[in-house]
């Protein structure tokens, strides 16, 4: 039994011109002490499939189908307030896109985390404020800038409060969407060092949602690969990083420069563009950007199947 | 003509005044400046993409709009085809505009969304009058579009921005650019917000285009690790300064600064086998309002001795025109 396992999920957004399909059919598991990489260009569904983990999709979005495990209970059964309480943030926490934005700018960051605390746990303000400091001296800020505002810090050290956040309740399941991408290359090292430095210490499980491929090979053991509201390819990081099979992951993996690599051509890249999830092709998703593509693959949708004991894909070109 | 030089940069220094309250004003001594850009020099050529490569805040945007003249200096000159452009009087710059363009980061927020495609890249055709009928200007807009890989033009010469994709909104911007045939033109973080499919189009466009024109490119980026696909030379920024410059395989694969050498080290690598070094430089940027003395990266600077508190390093000629600020260049 995985320790979370979401299952053919189906989450949709109503739009005026009608249900944008975003995540269609996704099937993914992890087991404690996993980090996957939840990798795609925008708009492919990833962020969404997050959220809906968490339960926090905004009122156009729906589940239509599916079932997210979560250490044996079924999230989406679970009433709203129950989860509130029981899962999100005390079980489940998240790192939001964007740190610059996503701290409370008219609010101490010690008190923010501080809130979040004496919310899920049965503590005083005081034992709540010795915690926090404590959580900002483990991601590295230092419990003496408890009461800074947060335009008082700079980006880097917002990103590492909004970790520090997301640690509080000490979560089992940390699912951190995009955490560097605002960030300068420099910086953005020391966080994903810290995030490294602080799964091997508090066993932490992981999401990390990018759409930056080398972000993922520092970090994650797991890897998927999204399109289109699904999900082509997934196994270990290594065999997909090293073998991957779908010609969209390839394609994916070839666009990203190496710095120090051999420079023997071009940098490759897709051409034509993403598909409109409200009315995305038929057959294979891929298939109108695909080079290898066939009759089946216009007309026939490929099962995701397992070529490996860790890897799997989606492909009629393979298996 | 290959080493013509297009663009050259003397000492070029933009300071920013710190805004105070009134009081403030009156009592202090001098008023607080932000370093932005502290004295650089450099030059590029003809069909040359030379790359400016920093961290946020290291004035590498300030130099490229200081190129332009979209801001004046507080001291130094840069040549435009050998004319000093912060000499012309406001009624000439016009004319030299025609041959400088920018193509901004955010193709999202660049464009005007009341604008059709058609409509964006004729603008600097009328503003310039360098069309006289519609018909002409259709026909200018079409072939500019066809150059940028936006074909068939008829298929998106009436769309509006949100009617695009991020990849084809650059392009448009970038047709924009290239309307009036520029000789020299800045590319602000042309694929940072990109995805990583369409990033490599654009830069192949952009590549492109330097072979067909001849034109000469000032790339601004924080991406180190892509300025190899796209730079001839480049130039690595910190708080205000060049650090070196060089051949951009040489500077990336044996860097000479300190700094470099940590920025290139920073950079993930696509490969999970591959386990990059550890050593990744402690702290932060320090502010550009109070520059630290000597050198300016000795306080995060891993092998800093004492001559680097004090003294500052001048940008030399290390060796085969490549240039280093620094007192104790590695390699």
């Amino acid at each position: 039994m995985a320790f979370l396992e979401v299952k053919n999920l189906k989450m949709y957004y109503l739009t005026l011109r009608g249900w944008v399909k975003a995540v269609d059919d996704v099937t993914f598991g992890l087991e404690k002490g996993d980090a996957l990489g939840l990798a795609g260009e925008s708009g492919c569904g990833k962020t969404s499939a997050a959220l809906s983990i968490l339960k926090l999709l905004p009122h156009n979005g729906k589940i239509f189908d599916g079932k997210i495990e979560f250490d044996g209970i079924d999230l989406l059964k679970m009433p709203d307030t129950k989860f509130r309480k029981e899962i999100r943030w005390k079980k489940i926490s998240t790192i939001f896109q964007g740190a610059m934005n996503a701290l409370n700018p008219v609010m101490k960051c010690g008190d923010q985390i501080v809130e979040a605390l004496t919310f899920h746990e049965n503590i005083n303000k005081k034992e709540a404020r010795e915690r926090a400091g404590k959580l900002l001296d483990l991601v590295g800020i230092g419990a003496s800038r408890i009461d800074r505002y947060p335009h008082e810090l700079s980006g880097g050290m917002k990103q590492r409060t909004m970790i520090a956040m997301a640690l509080a309740c000490n979560p089992d399941l940390v699912i951190a969407d995009e955490p560097t991408t605002a960030l300068d290359v420099i910086i953005a090292a020391q966080v994903l060092g810290l995030m490294r430095e602080l799964q091997e210490k508090l066993k932490l499980t992981i999401i990390l949602i990018t759409h930056d491929l080398s972000i993922i090979s520092e970090i994650c053991n797991k890897t998927a690969i999204m399109y289109a509201g699904k999900i082509v390819e997934q196994g270990d990081t290594i065999s997909v990083y090293k073998e991957p099979l779908h010609p969209y992951s390839q394609k994916l993996i070839n666009a990203f420069p190496s710095v120090l690599g051999d420079r023997t051509s071009e940098l490759a890249g897709i051409a034509g563009f993403p598909p409109n999830l409200l009315d995305p092709p038929p057959g294979c998703r891929f298939h109108p950007r695909c080079p290898y593509a066939q009759e089946k693959c216009r007309t026939e949708e490929p099962k995701i199947v397992k070529v490996d004991k860790n890897h799997e894909v989606a492909c009629h070109l393979i298996g | 003509m290959e080493n013509e030089i297009i663009l050259e940069v003397k000492d070029l220094t933009k300071h920013f005044p710190i805004k105070m309250g009134f009081f403030k004003t009156l009592l202090a001594k001098e008023v607080p400046v932000v370093h932005a850009v502290d004295s650089i020099n450099f030059k590029i050529k003809k069909r040359e993409i030379f790359g400016l490569v920093g961290e946020s805040g290291c004035g590498k945007t300030t130099t490229g709009r200081l190129t332009l003249r979209l801001i004046e200096p507080t001291a130094g000159q840069v040549f435009l085809e050998g004319v000093d452009i912060f000499s012309l009087p406001e009624n000439e710059i016009r004319k030299t505009r025609r041959k400088i363009q920018i193509i901004f980061q955010d193709p999202y927020e660049s464009l005007n969304p009341r604008l059709s495609v058609y409509d964006a890249i004729a603008e600097p055709l009328r503003i310039q009058q360098v069309i006289e009928t519609e018909e002409e200007a259709e026909n200018r807009v079409k072939e500019v579009m066809e150059n940028m890989d936006l074909v068939p033009p008829e298929e998106y010469i009436y769309r509006f921005p949100h009617e695009l994709s991020g990849g084809q909104r650059q392009r448009v911007a970038i047709a924009r650019a290239f309307a009036l045939e520029p000789t020299y033109v800045v590319a602000d973080e042309p694929v940072s917000m990109l995805d990583a499919s369409t990033r490599s189009e654009v830069i192949r466009l952009i590549l492109s285009l330097v072979k067909k024109f001849h034109v000469s490119f000032l790339y601004i980026t924080h991406d180190i690790a892509l300025t190899r696909y796209t730079c001839n030379r480049i130039a690595v920024m910190y708080l205000g300064k060049i650090a070196e410059e060089g051949p951009t395989d040489d500077v990336v694969l044996k860097p000479l600064h300190p700094y470099t050498e940590a920025l290139i080290a920073a950079v993930p690598v696509p490969d999970p086998t591959a386990r990059r070094s550890e050593i990744v430089i402690k702290g932060e940027v320090p502010s550009a309002i109070n520059p630290p003395s000597g050198c300016r990266f000795h306080t995060r600077c891993p092998y800093a001795q004492d001559k680097c508190r004090t003294e500052e390093p001048q940008l030399v000629e290390h060796k085969n025109s490549r240039y280093v600020a620094c007192h104790f260049p590695l390699g």
